[in-house]
């Protein structure tokens, strides 16, 4: 039992890794709590959930790619057009504005999925039931938590070899630490800082995508998922990979754990540790200041 | 200057006053229960200030104590029906909310910036987790029904809660206000408010002029926390129901959405910021289900625009009508 | 008045401050020059509490405050600004000045009555605003004020706290060489009226020797050189120090 309970934190973990991250990248390259980020998420489940309403009958896997490729990047997309339209002139402003600002784009994006896709929750359980279930110890468990362990830990991969192999992360990395530095450097910051948001956006919108299987898409899925996000990258520290990766591990299986035995203790521990991180190391774990 | 100042502004207060205690006269029923709960509102929105404005940090978290004050109220009708009275109840709301606003910015003081938001934010999410959860203690997401208290031992039995609040009730949230109001004002004109902004402009100097910055700054945080306590005590009975809620960060977000739609540079926006939230939102939900997108929109807009907030507009277009005098900024 | 006793500090394994001893008495103007990295600035932070010494004593009227925090220092009359104008930029020129005053009485902890009903205080910062000719700008912003006004409001400030013994970290940096004589007027004559012992860091000769009775020359962590200000520039060490070598 202690297996499966660790498999179902894995999961949560995973789909934690995957929104958060842009959460986190936002906080730590652009110093921007985004408190529209579940929006992103938001949208790529329906849309997930709109894909996979329309492909009744394609086989699991087809689905699967074809609805995440579209939340990506449409999610992408509103990540992009709000970056460039919104939150660019806000860098430079106080705090005040800066948070306001997402908190107006996380009204706006609410009511405009409500616009497009109705009010009505949206089921697309196809794949999930499509891919069955397999026998672990015992006990079964579904093939599609695997495949959505295995997606992300390929996201991961992807993400860490873009930021630790490649140009484009080397620079991402130079203006977390020393963003004046950078400047001077002769890194294009206006560049990196939307590749970076739409990076995030896209990562939010697969997400979404993942968890509609399991869930359906319904209004304000965003605002718990940011929820979660934030508890992430307040434990493991802003804008780290790693800081993100061991928060959502620990969200995750705390979360697990605590369902499993004393459910109404879940929420109050997960803010009690990050309350606890930020009194005694404001920048989490992972993070550097 | 400041003497013209103080007088215009005392002339202006007492003509804010005749015409709210004018109000039930004028407007309807319903749309005095909508002023009630802007004017007690606006106190809370008074206390979100002293923290941005005077002491030049970000609370993303108070809904917090406004719970704290709220639930105040509810769990001594819940516990103690019997002694459900008016003034027990706003007792509880200022001294619970003081004591909880003690503790939390105990811990938020000795961060500033983007950390103390963050922190202001998780302990409020941590009240509302424990209020959502403690169902048996709390009523979980329920909530709490809040009935007609007693009055100094005057019983409302018979009194329907509607004549309730566009009668007695309606006076006793103008003043509360008002006091609220004059004693905000003269905290922030104290020494101690002087030595406030002090912290703000300039930690450094601050501590090198022998003020204890941190110290300094959790009293603010106590007074500003007191402050939407009491809101939320008085605003608990205008609603009649509360909800774990209004210690999320939804609601600490639409805190702050006041303060600056009111113009957080004067002292008087959070108040006009309140009344004018309070309408808004309440006409863009009755007249459409896309009530978010005109509420979020305004809030884009107002943020991209008008950065001052409606009565940073207002006297920045007076100080442009009258060249010859500098802005009315107090 | 002010004593420090053989004061070391070191940062890692570098000695910055090694073995500095002198003393300032009331009504003593004493510059403290050196080179850039001679350790004046440690100095400075050593004897306001910003820097705690590896080891020697420092003594303010005989009283041991070497472990004293900054906070208790200011209480115990030593008081210093910065070379950098720290103001407090939205408040206006008087309130900048209360404040300080309104700290020196311990009043700052008072909620109510407004800060300009505190007639004592008030009187008094108008009189340090007008002892440093700075009255006709009371009410505007500290942020309003010309350079050279701020660095003179600046100072003003730290006298305001009235102490015994005064840092002035370069008081005449960032003012327009034509004001220089005029703000170091107005700085040595209100230190003057209250007998304050003061110690500056300054670059300026012209000024260290029209200002100042006595000078202290520190140079890789030690004191090189000290005297009259004629002394020490007759010295061909302090002069090698001071003009030689750094200009």
């Amino acid at each position: 039992m202690g297996l499966i309970y660790a498999l179902n934190g894995l999961y949560f973990a995973a789909f934690l890794f995957l929104t958060s991250l842009g959460l986190s990248i936002i906080l730590g390259v652009m110093g921007i709590l985004n408190l529209a980020h579940g929006s992103l998420y938001a949208i790529g489940g329906f849309v997930a959930a709109y894909f996979i309403g329309m492909m009744t009958g394609s086989p699991a896997v087809l689905m699967l790619v074809t609805a995440a490729a579209a939340a990506m990047v449409l999610a992408g997309a509103v990540g992009l057009v709000m970056e460039t339209t919104l939150l660019k002139p806000m860098y430079k402003r106080p705090l005040e504005y800066q948070l306001l600002i997402t908190f107006g784009i996380l009204m706006l994006i609410e009511d405009l999925i409500k616009l497009v896709f109705g009010g009505e929750s949206r089921y697309a359980s196809a794949p999930f039931d499509a891919m069955g279930s397999i026998e672990i110890t015992g006990h079964t468990y579904p093939v599609y938590f695997l495949f959505v362990m295995g997606i992300t830990a390929l996201a991961g991969l992807f993400i860490w070899w873009l930021m630790a192999k490649t140009k484009l992360g080397i620079m991402l990395r130079a203006i977390e630490m020393d963003r004046d530095m950078a400047q001077a450097m002769g890194i294009p910051m206006r560049r990196l800082t939307v590749v970076a948001f739409v990076l995030g956006a896209a990562l939010a919108g697969l997400g979404g995508a993942l968890v509609v299987p399991t869930t359906p898409a319904v209004l304000g899925m965003g605002m718990d998922v940011l929820i979660m996000a934030f508890i992430v990258v307040v434990i493991g520290g802003l804008g780290s990979l790693k800081g993100t990766l061991v928060g959502s591990l620990l969200v995750g299986l705390t979360r697990s754990f605590t369902v499993a035995f004393y459910a109404e203790l879940e929420m109050p521990l997960l803010f009690m540790i990050a309350v606890l991180i930020l009194v005694v190391k404001p920048e989490g774990l992972f993070g550097q200041k | 200057m400041t003497n013209y100042l103080f007088s215009s502004r005392a002339l202006g207060y007492l003509l804010a006053l005749i015409v709210l205690l004018l109000l039930p006269q004028v407007l309807s029923p319903y749309h005095l229960t909508l002023v009630e709960t802007g004017l007690s509102l606006a106190i809370m929105a008074l206390g979100l200030n002293l923290l941005l404005r005077y002491a030049g940090v970000l609370s993303f978290g108070h809904g917090a104590y406004f719970a704290a004050g709220a639930y105040a109220v509810g769990l001594l009708n819940m516990y103690f029906p019997d002694n459900f009275s008016f003034e027990l109840a706003m007792l509880a709301s200022l001294g619970v909310s003081a004591l909880v606003s003690a503790l939390f910015g105990f811990v938020c003081v000795r961060h500033t910036r983007i950390f103390f938001s963050i922190l202001t934010l998780a302990l409020a999410m941590l009240m509302f987790a424990i209020l959502e959860k403690a169902y048996h203690f709390t009523g979980g997401s329920d909530g709490i029904r809040i009935p007609l208290p007693t009055f100094f031992g005057i019983e409302l039995t018979g009194m329907r809660r509607f004549q309730f609040l566009v009668g007695p009730y309606y006076y006793i949230v103008v003043g509360i206000f008002a006091a609220a109001t004059l004693v905000m004002l003269a905290v922030v004109n104290s020494p101690f408010g002087k030595a406030l902004q002090a912290t703000r402009d300039n930690e450094v100097r601050a501590e090198m002029v022998g003020i204890r910055v941190k110290r300094f700054r959790w009293y603010a945080f106590v007074i500003s926390g007191t402050f939407c306590g009491l809101s939320g005590g008085v605003w608990s009975f205008v609603n009649g129901h509360i909800t774990p809620e209004i210690s999320g960060w939804v609601f600490s977000g639409e805190i702050v959405y006041m303060v600056l739609l009111g113009g957080f540079m004067i002292f008087e926006g959070p108040i006009v910021g309140a009344m004018l939230f309070t309408y808004l939102r309440l006409y863009a939900v009755a007249w459409t289900e896309y009530w978010m997108l005109i509420v979020g929109g305004t809030l884009v807009l107002l943020v991209l625009l008008l950065p001052g907030g409606v009565t940073g507009g207002i006297a920045g277009l007076a100080a442009r009508l009258r060249p010859g005098r500098g802005g009315g900024r107090g | 008045m002010l004593e420090v006793k053989d004061v070391v500090k070191a940062f890692d394994k570098s000695l910055v401050i090694n073995g500095v001893s002198f003393s300032i008495a009331e009504n003593e103007v004493v510059a403290l020059l050196g080179p850039n990295g001679a350790g004046k600035t440690t100095m400075v932070n050593l004897i306001s509490g910003h820097l705690q010494p590896t080891s020697g004593k420092i003594l303010l009227n005989g009283e041991d405050i070497t472990n004293a925090s900054p906070y208790q220092r200011i209480k115990k009359g030593i008081a210093r600004n910065f070379q950098i104008t720290h103001l407090f930029e939205d408040l206006s020129v008087l309130d900048n000045v209360r404040t300080c005053v309104l700290s020196n009485r311990n009043q700052l902890g008072r909620f109510f009555k407004p800060a300009s009903g505190y007639k004592e205080a008030t009187e008094e910062a108008r009189a340090i605003l007008g002892i440093f000719n700075l009255e006709q700008f009371s009410d505007q912003p500290g942020s309003e004020l010309s350079e050279g006004d701020k660095k003179v409001l600046d100072t003003a400030m730290t006298f305001a706290l009235k102490p015994d013994f005064l840092l002035l970290d370069e008081p005449t940096s960032g003012v327009a060489t034509a004001d220089k004589f005029k703000v170091m007027d107005t700085i040595i004559d209100a230190i003057g009226k209250r007998g304050t012992a003061t110690l500056i860091i300054e670059h300026d000769m012209d000024i260290v020797s029209d200002y100042c009775q006595r000078v202290l020359v520190l140079a890789e962590g030690t004191i090189l050189a000290r005297g009259t200000p004629q002394e020490v520039m007759d010295d061909p060490r302090a002069q090698e120090t001071l003009f030689g070598v750094s200009e």
